[in-house]
């Protein structure tokens, strides 16, 4: 037993020398499904910047930005959530005026609400309004539970606005027709998807644009259609400095060079391949065939930004508690 | 004889041939679809885009990480729990002492407490929000979101494993022994090397396989306070959830078979342990007069 123990003490200090603090070395704390994104980003990264290595951290973005208040020395954020980095802001580990320090609000590529139809579109599903008819059966999660849901609930919401001219009881009953379409509320988008994909329930899948490629080239590109609305919800994927950490280690150069190469042409590059629009204007003409033309309207446009979000929908017995609730 | 029991005596459930085969018939239909069936099928999946697809997501420096982490872990957790079981079995069954009861409901509470509970507590004593968190924080000590700290929470988690084994063991064999060996002149040491270690010493290993096997497989304490660094702090099980999240089907299914193998050599491993401890208990002349209590129970 000793000997194991000894044994098992060495194979630890044989571990822990990789954890080595060094301004050579930085963390990016993630979201849980952009493992392979940035497996990609990080390798080409490195390859420009020889001796410089890049940790991943993945996790629902809310957990992470827990674990860095609670301890987890990530340099940098690249999150699916703007409220997440918000909640860094308050703990005082980012600046106040992250969204300005890197371009496009600090989102160096964007999505969007779409949809995932079986093979061929049978049921014709091209926007919004078909899925409150009676014959169509929607997928998507719990927004209670689900970021990724409620961009939907929100993008669904923003299409009724403007259809019913802001009339707060048709929008209402737009929404409570979309969520009585929903046979099973999975609690998060992975769940969701086995829901659609593996039960075969629904005839229309609602999830990030950027996802729906994921999905259809995991399980078969030739048993899904992509379809993108007519207007949906830009969804930003905000990234930041994590202010209180690189000023501890000293990173802040290797930091801001690895969230910069994210707006370089080939940043950007890896960025669209993997589902992601982007903002450069030759890497977008690049991959114009992969995304269709969409009117884009902004959470601070259509509901006048995050906080107001929060109290008018999401905040408990707010509108999607009464939405839902009366189901 | 047992014909003849059978006569005189109302018919017991299962005396029947017709509700035992009933009964056996139902169990093994359960046990097949609901246990039997998603193991095979994570085996299926494992290898649904052939063995080298298999092969290459197990040579991945994260997968390989994940797998090394995690034994490092069952490494350092399974040796202090062990130590603690038999010190916290030897302290309640040989010993009087005011707060015994309390003592026992103590070591019982990681059993009844759920493992995020475990994972969350952590993280009030030494997240920079918690208790120790600043203290930690200038001293420059990493708890949370490094090994320690899921050593740290899986302990917690297995804590009970090894003294729930051994207590109800040690409690029927009484403490006879250790006073006949204490009137002798033996020393404590002595007594327990030489008279309690050789009584306790199967369920003590029965108590370290499953302890063993629980730290290998835990995941929500672990979830909360590991940070989910890949190639540093995600063990299998996390390892496992992160590629089934990012739609790595063939990769998580991969991942789960090594923990299933590993979970099936554990139960191989207490299969066999069984199967020695009760050739012990029949042979009392091998473990000696220590031996007779239990001797006397079988």
């Amino acid at each position: 037993m000793r000997k194991f123990v000894a044994a098992a003490a060495l194979m630890a200090l044989a571990i822990l020398p990789v954890q080595a603090q060094s301004a050579d070395q930085i963390l990016n704390a993630s979201y849980d499904i952009s493992r392979e994104l940035f497996a990609k980003v990080n390798e080409t990264f490195v390859a420009k910047n020889p001796g410089k290595t890049i940790d991943q951290s993945h996790g629902g973005s809310s957990k992470q930005a827990r674990a860095i208040l609670e301890g987890l020395e990530a340099d940098v954020v690249t999150f699916n959530q703007v409220t997440d980095i918000n909640a860094l802001v308050k703990g005082g580990f980012v600046s106040e005026d992250w969204q300005s320090e890197f371009a496009n609000n600090a989102s160096p590529y964007y999505s969007l609400p779409a949809f995932l139809v079986r093979a061929g579109n049978p049921k014709g599903i091209k926007d919004w309004s078909d899925l409150v008819r009676d014959d169509v059966k929607v997928i998507f999660p719990n927004p209670k539970t689900s970021g990724n849901a409620r961009y939907t609930y929100l993008a669904a919401t923003a299409y009724a606005k403007e259809a019913f001219g802001n009339d707060p009881e048709k929008v209402k009953a737009f929404i409570a027709k979309l969520f009585d379409n929903v046979p099973v509320f999975d609690t998060g988008g992975r769940a969701a998807t086995t829901t659609f994909v593996e039960r075969g329930q629904g005839d229309v899948l609602i999830t990030f644009e950027a996802e729906t490629r994921g999905i259809a080239k995991e399980f078969g590109e030739d048993k899904f259609d992509i379809v993108v609305p007519s207007v949906s919800l830009l969804a930003e994927f905000p990234v930041a400095i994590v202010d209180k950490v690189v000023d501890k280690r000293g990173s802040r150069d290797l930091a801001k060079s690895y969230l910069d190469f994210l707006y370089t042409p080939d940043g950007q590059r890896i960025l669209a391949e993997n589902g992601n629009r982007v903002n450069d204007p030759a890497v977008a003409a690049e991959f114009k065939d992969q995304f269709p033309e969409v009117r884009l309207v902004t959470v601070e446009d259509v509901f006048g930004g995050w906080d107001a979000i929060q109290k008018e929908h999401f905040a408990s017995g707010a509108l999607l508690d009464q939405i839902y609730g009366e189901r | 004889m047992a014909a003849a029991r059978a006569s005189t005596r109302p018919p017991r459930v299962g005396d029947s041939p017709s509700v035992r085969r009933a009964l056996i018939g139902v169990v093994l239909v359960v046990g097949a679809l609901f246990i039997l069936a998603p193991l095979v099928v994570i085996f299926v999946q494992a290898f649904s885009q052939g063995f080298g697809v298999f092969a290459a997501t197990l040579a991945h420096p994260d997968t390989r990480h994940a797998i090394l982490l995690t034994v490092l872990t069952a490494a350092l957790a399974v040796p202090v729990n062990t130590a603690f079981g038999i010190a916290a079995a030897w302290a309640i069954t040989k010993f009087d002492f005011r707060g015994k009861r309390f003592l026992l409901v103590v070591i019982e509470v990681p059993f009844s407490v759920s493992p995020i509970v475990a994972g969350v507590a952590y993280l009030f004593v030494y997240g920079l929000q918690g208790l120790f968190g600043p203290a930690l924080e200038a001293a420059d000590v990493k708890i949370l979101f490094a090994l320690p700290g899921i050593v740290l929470a899986s302990m917690f988690v297995t804590a009970p494993f090894v003294a729930r084994e051994l207590i109800p063991l040690m409690q029927a064999q009484g403490r006879d022994l250790e006073e006949a060996a204490t009137s002798l002149g033996a020393s404590g040491w002595r007594t327990f090397w030489s008279v309690t270690l050789p009584n306790i010493r199967w369920a003590l290993l029965y108590g370290v396989v499953l302890c063993n096997a629980r730290v290998m497989g835990e995941f929500g304490a672990v979830s909360v306070v590991s940070g989910n660094i890949r190639g540093q702090t995600n063990t299998l099980p996390l390892h496992i959830e992160l590629l089934y999240h990012d739609y790595q089907t063939v990769g998580a299914f991969a991942a789960a078979s090594v923990l299933t193998v590993l979970a099936v050599f554990t139960i191989v491993a207490k299969a066999l342990l069984e199967r020695q401890g009760a050739g012990r208990a029949r042979r009392p002349s091998l473990a000696g007069p220590a031996a007779k209590p239990a001797g006397g129970k079988a």
